[in-house]
C-alpha cells in the first residue's frame, strides 16, 4: 500500500479541520533554528557543508536552515535540491510522477559533508533513495540527515541525525506539513486521523 | 429419393403454399392434401426462394486447401442457402484449361452439396497477356461460360477487347475485376481519402475502378458483347453502369454483401479482417450501392467469399491477404440491410440472389420460378430469426469473418438441391 | 493521480502503450518533456545511470533498419538500468516467414516488459498491441506515426524557443510518405503551435484539405511565402526514388521549389534571426536542405539527436516505472 503522507510533491496541503495541530508556526521556526545550530556544532563550523533539500518541502526547509547558518557563521553555505524519484524502490506501487529538479551547487559533493533535509521521516525509503542518488553524483565524505518530523514506522535501518520533533503516530494517521512557501498562511504540522486500514 | 412435402411456405412473397417435390422436380403447388410416403418439411412462417446462386466465390482448391476446399466451401454454401456457386479461377494452378475446369466440376459433384460451376480464366495464368483456352473450357464437361481473371484486372484494353469478342461465339461473358493497376497498385488497400491519409495506408481511389468500368462498357458497346462487372464498390461505378444500361449496352453488375453495409472507417484499427479488394468505401458509396441494387442498376448480390488461413491475415495491414468470408452470412446480411431497410421485398431478394445470377451465369437449372415443373432447388428463409454471428461456428475452414458479433435479422432455415435437403438449421443434412 | 500515458490499452490487457501522439493529452506531453529535461541533465553527468528500470527487459523489435532510432532507444533503456535486447524481425508476408503475430508472440513469450517496435507497415504497432501482453512503444510504423520523434522535436524546439504555444512551425517536404509529419502535427497542435504544411500537391496526403480543415492546420505550395512568417521550419527527407512515381520531375526542380537553399536560409534569418531549423534525419544534403542551412547557427539538427535519448528515457520511465493498471 502506498503511504498516504509521501505526498505528491508540489501539491498544497488543504486545510483539514479534522486534523489536530502538533507544531505551530513558532514551533517550526524554533525547531529549525535549533537544527541549524546542531548541524554547525556537529560539523564544528560551516566548512565543507553542502545542504541538499529533498523536493518538495525539503528544499524550502533546506533554504531556511542555510539562512540561519549563514547568519550565525557569517559565511555562505552551498544549498541545493536532490530529487530522488528515479531512485525509489517503491515506484511500482504508484502511478508515475515527473521527477523534480536536481540542483547540485557548483562545487559538487566530493569530499563534502552533505546534509540531506526532508520534512517527514517515515519508512526511510526516500532517504535510502537519496543515498543512492548521491552515490551517482559523487563521493561525499559524510552524509547527515535533518528532518522536521520523525513519525516512526521505519521499513529500513535509517535514522535522522537532527530531528525537529518526534511524533509517535499510528500508521493509519496522516502527517501534514504546511509551509508558508508552498501552502500560504503560516507554517504548521498537523496529524489527521487516517482511514481505517 | 423419397418425395418431399414442404408445407406453408410463403413463395417469394406471393403467399403461403405447399410444395410437393418428387424426383427432384416440383410436381404440385398449392394446398397439397395427400403425399404418401413423403418426408414433410414444415415451413410455416418461412419464405421460400429459388435456390441462391453465387456468381463469385473462391474455393481455393486446388492449391490452398489449408484455407478452404471444394467440400468445405460447398458446405458453407449450402448452409448459406446456395444451390449453385461459381468458383473463381485464381486457384493454383489457375483454372485456364478444360482439364482444370473439369477437375473442379468433378470435385464439386463428389461433395454433392451444391452445384459448383467453374469459372475460367480470361488469360493464361492470369498474366493478362494471352487469352486462355476459352473455347475448350466451354466445350468441356464443365461448360464454362463465365470467364474472369478475378484477383487481377484484365487491364490491357486490347486483351479485354479480344476476350469480349471471342466469347460472343458461344454466349460467354467476361466478369471484370475493375482495378487499374497504375492508379491502385498491389499495395493499395484503403479507400483513398482523408482516412487513408491519416492512417498512412496506401490509397485505393474509386477512379481506379471507375475508369476501367467506363472503358469496358464502351468496349462492350463497340464489340456488341456482354460484359459483367464484379464487386462494384463506388457510386461512380454505379453512375457509369446506369448510363450504360440506358444506352442499351449489355452490361450486368454484382455487389458484395459487405459493400452494402461495411464502411471504410472500420479500417481505423488496422484490423486485417476488414481488408478486402476492392476496399470498404465511405457511407455515400454504400448508400448508392443499396439504391442501385434496389432499382436494378446492379443485377445481383455475389459474395466474393475469400477464405484465408489465419497466418495470411495475421500480418501488418498492408501485408495481410485481401478478402472476407461471405457464403454463410450473405442472405442474412441482405435480409437485414435491404429487406428490413425497406429497399427490397422477398421477390426482390429472389431476383438479386437467384434469378439474375442464374441468368448471367447461364445456369438453366437454377433461378427458376417456384412452380410446377421447375427443378426443386430452393431456399427456405426465416425472415424474423435474429442470429448473432459467431465466426467460430462456421463450416468454412477459415475464420476471416467481418460479421462476427453482429446480430442479423433473417436466417436460412433449409436448403434443397433438386429435391434433396442439403442443409437444415445451420447444419449439413 | 492518474497514470501518465493514458494511451491505447488493448482489449483484455490493461497495459499502457505509446502508439500515437493522439493518445497523449497536452498535460501528459508537458510532463514527458519536463522529465526529459531532467534526463538530459543525467546525460551530462559522469555516472550516466539511473537504477529506475533495473530488472526490466526492453526489446527493440525492428522490422525495418534504423540504426539511429534503435541505438537511441538502446542507450535510453541502458541508462535507466533496463536490460535491452535488439531483435531484427522479418515481418513481410512476401518473405513467407512467420506471421507478424507469431513473431510478436514468440518474442513476448520470452518475458519482456516493453516492445519497441519499428515496422515498414502503418498500424503494425497498434496491431501488435492487440496480440501481445507487454507495453508497446511505436518507434515508427510505415507512413503513419513516430511519436517519440515528435516529442523530441517539440522538446528541442522548446529548449531554444521556449513555450511553443502561439509559435508558427512550417513542415516542408514529402508529407505523403512521412510518419514524422503526422506525429508532429498532432504534438505541435496539442502544444498550441500553429502549423503550416508545405509541399507540391503530389506530395500531400490524400484528403489533406478536409483533414486540415478539421484539425486546424494550414497548407501551402509556396515555401517562399511561408518562410518569413515562421519561428521554426522542419525539413523532411525527400527520397530521390519518388521521382519514378511521378511525384516530382527532377531533383533540381524539387530543390528550386522546396529546398532550404542558401538564399532561403538568408531570407529566413533576415525575417526572424531567432528562427530555428530542424530535420529528423537522415539528410539528403543538397536536395531538401542545403549544407549552409544544415550547419547554420539556427540549425537544431544535432540537438535533436542528443534530445532523442533524453526523451526516450522519459517515455520508458513513464511507461514502465509506475504501477500496472488500467488507464483512465
Amino acid at each position: 500500500m502506498t503511504r498516504p503522507d509521501s505526498a505528491v510533491p508540489g501539491n498544497a496541503v488543504p486545510a483539514d479541520s479534522a486534523a489536530r495541530a502538533v507544531m505551530s508556526s513558532g514551533d517550526v521556526s524554533r525547531a529549525l533554528r535549533r537544527i541549524a545550530h546542531e548541524i554547525l556544532e556537529r560539523n564544528k563550523g560551516a566548512d565543507d557543508l553542502v545542504v541538499l533539500g529533498i523536493p518538495t518541502r525539503g528544499v524550502a526547509l533546506a533554504r531556511r536552515l542555510v539562512k540561519v547558518m549563514e547568519e550565525v557563521e557569517g559565511t555562505s553555505v552551498p544549498v541545493g535540491a536532490l530529487d530522488v524519484t528515479m531512485h525509489r524502490d517503491d515506484l511500482r506501487r504508484q502511478p508515475t510522477r515527473s521527477p523534480m529538479h536536481t540542483d547540485i551547487p557548483g562545487a559538487g559533493i566530493d569530499d563534502k559533508v552533505v546534509v540531506l533535509v526532508d520534512d517527514v521521516l517515515y519508512s526511510g525509503r526516500t532517504v535510502r533513495a537519496a543515498l543512492d542518488a548521491l552515490s551517482d553524483l559523487g563521493r561525499p565524505r559524510a552524509v547527515r540527515l535533518a528532518v522536521l518530523v520523525d513519525r516512526g514506522h521505519r521499513d529500513l535501518p535509517i535514522r535522522a541525525d537532527h530531528v525537529g520533533k518526534n511524533l509517535p503516530t499510528s500508521s493509519s494517521e496522516r502527517v501534514q506539513v504546511r509551509l508558508a512557501e508552498h501552502d500560504g498562511d503560516g507554517d504548521e504540522v498537523r496529524i489527521a486521523g487516517g482511514e481505517p486500514r | 429419393m423419397s418425395a418431399l412435402l414442404i408445407t406453408g411456405a410463403d413463395l417469394a412473397g406471393a403467399g403461403a403454399q405447399d410444395l410437393l417435390v418428387e424426383d427432384g422436380v416440383i410436381t404440385e403447388v398449392g394446398s397439397v392434401r395427400t403425399a404418401k410416403g413423403a418426408d414433410v418439411l414444415e415451413a410455416d412462417g418461412l419464405v421460400a426462394l429459388p435456390g441462391l446462386v453465387d456468381l463469385h466465390t473462391h474455393l481455393r482448391e486446388p492449391g490452398r486447401e489449408d484455407a478452404e476446399t471444394i467440400a468445405s466451401g460447398s458446405a458453407a454454401a449450402a448452409v448459406g442457402g446456395f444451390t449453385a456457386v461459381l468458383a473463381m479461377a485464381n486457384t493454383s494452378p489457375v483454372t485456364d484449361t478444360a482439364e482444370a475446369a473439369e477437375r473442379i466440376l468433378d470435385l464439386g459433384r463428389a461433395a454433392g452439396l451444391v452445384d459448383v460451376q467453374p469459372v475460367g480464366a480470361v488469360t493464361k495464368g492470369l498474366a493478362g497477356e494471352e487469352l486462355a483456352e476459352l473455347g475448350l473450357m466451354h466445350r468441356s464437361r464443365a461448360r464454362v461460360s463465365v470467364f474472369s481473371d478475378d484477383g487481377k484486372c484484365v487491364h490491357d484494353a486490347r486483351v479485354m477487347r479480344r476476350a469480349l469478342e471471342y466469347v460472343r461465339a458461344f454466349g460467354g461473358v467476361v466478369s471484370q475485376h475493375a482495378q487499374d493497376p497504375h492508379l491502385a497498385g498491389p499495395t493499395a488497400c484503403c479507400h483513398e481519402g482523408e482516412l487513408s491519409g491519416r492512417l498512412g495506408l496506401p490509397g485505393w481511389p474509386g477512379i481506379a475502378e471507375e475508369t476501367i468500368v467506363a472503358r469496358d462498357v464502351m468496349l462492350a458497346r463497340h464489340t456488341g458483347s456482354r460484359v459483367h462487372i464484379a464487386h462494384v464498390s463506388t457510386a461512380g461505378s454505379v453512375d457509369v453502369v446506369r448510363w450504360a444500361k440506358a444506352q442499351g449496352i449489355d452490361v450486368t453488375a454484382e455487389v458484395t454483401p459487405h459493400h452494402l453495409v461495411l464502411t471504410t472507417d472500420l479500417v481505423s484499427g488496422y484490423d486485417p479482417t476488414f481488408k478486402v479488394n476492392p476496399p470498404l468505401r465511405p457511407l455515400e458509396d454504400v448508400q448508392a450501392l443499396r439504391e442501385a441494387l434496389a432499382d436494378g442498376t446492379i443485377d445481383a448480390v455475389a459474395t466474393d467469399h475469400a477464405p484465408h488461413a489465419r497466418h495470411d491475415k495475421e500480418h501488418a495491414f498492408v501485408d495481410a491477404a485481401f478478402g472476407m468470408l461471405g457464403l454463410e452470412t450473405a442472405l442474412a446480411v441482405v435480409s437485414d440491410t435491404m429487406v428490413r431497410g425497406g429497399l427490397l421485398d422477398w421477390a426482390g431478394v429472389a431476383r438479386v440472389m437467384s434469378v439474375a445470377p442464374a441468368r448471367i451465369a447461364g445456369l438453366a437449372d437454377h433461378g427458376r420460378p417456384l412452380a410446377t415443373g421447375s427443378p426443386a432447388s430452393l431456399t427456405l428463409v426465416d425472415p424474423s430469426a435474429e442470429v448473432t454471428v459467431d465466426r467460430s461456428a462456421s463450416l468454412s475452414l477459415s475464420r476471416n469473418n467481418p460479421w462476427h458479433g453482429r446480430t442479423l435479422r433473417g436466417a436460412v432455415h433449409a436448403t434443397v438441391l433438386r429435391g434433396r435437403v442439403t442443409a437444415l438449421k445451420g447444419a449439413i443434412s | 493521480m492518474t497514470a501518465i500515458l493514458t494511451a491505447q490499452t488493448s482489449p483484455g490487457h490493461t497495459r499502457q502503450h505509446l502508439l500515437s501522439v493522439h493518445d497523449l493529452s497536452t498535460d501528459r506531453i508537458r510532463e514527458i518533456l519536463e522529465t526529459a529535461a531532467q534526463m538530459h541533465a543525467v546525460q551530462r553527468r559522469e555516472v550516466k545511470k539511473l537504477p529506475t528500470l533495473r530488472g526490466r527487459t526492453v526489446v527493440n523489435l525492428f522490422f525495418e533498419d534504423s540504426t539511429r532510432t534503435r541505438s537511441s532507444f538502446e542507450i535510453a533503456g541502458k541508462w535507466l538500468s533496463a536490460d535491452v535486447i535488439n531483435i531484427s524481425g522479418k515481418g513481410s508476408s512476401t518473405s513467407k516467414g512467420e506471421s507478424l503475430r507469431d513473431t510478436a508472440l514468440t518474442v513476448a513469450a520470452m518475458g519482456v516488459d516493453a516492445l519497441v517496435i519499428r515496422h515498414s507497415a502503418s498500424g503494425a504497432a497498434q496491431q501488435v498491441s492487440q496480440w501481445v501482453d507487454a507495453h508497446i512503444i511505436n518507434a515508427g510504423d510505415g507512413t503513419h506515426e513516430h511519436p517519440t520523434q515528435a516529442l523530441l522535436d517539440a522538446y528541442t524546439m522548446q529548449q531554444r524557443l521556449g513555450d511553443l504555444s502561439g509559435r508558427h512551425v512550417a513542415i516542408v517536404g514529402d508529407l505523403t510518405h512521412s510518419r514524422v509529419v503526422r506525429s508532429n502535427l498532432i504534438c505541435l497542435g496539442k502544444l498550441g503551435a500553429r502549423v503550416t504544411l508545405v509541399a507540391p500537391p503530389t506530395l500531400m496526403p490524400s484528403g489533406i484539405a478536409s483533414w486540415a480543415a478539421s484539425d486546424g492546420f494550414e497548407l501551402s505550395h509556396d515555401l517562399d511565402a511561408v518562410l518569413p512568417t515562421v519561428d521554426a521550419v522542419m525539413m523532411l527527407r525527400v527520397q530521390r526514388e519518388r521521382m519514378s512515381g511521378g511525384y516530382f520531375p527532377t531533383a533540381r526542380e524539387y530543390t528550386v521549389g522546396y529546398g532550404l537553399t542558401r538564399p532561403r536560409l538568408d531570407a529566413l534569418v533576415a525575417a526572424n534571426p531567432e528562427a530555428v531549423i530542424c530535420h529528423p534525419g537522415p539528410m539528403n544534403r543538397g536536395l531538401e536542405i542545403g549544407a549552409d542551412a544544415a550547419d547554420a547557427a539556427q540549425s537544431l539538427i544535432l540537438d535533436q539527436v542528443s534530445a532523442g535519448v533524453a526523451v526516450r528515457m522519459s517515455v520508458l520511465y513513464h511507461l514502465l516505472a509506475g504501477e500496472e493498471g488500467s488507464a483512465s
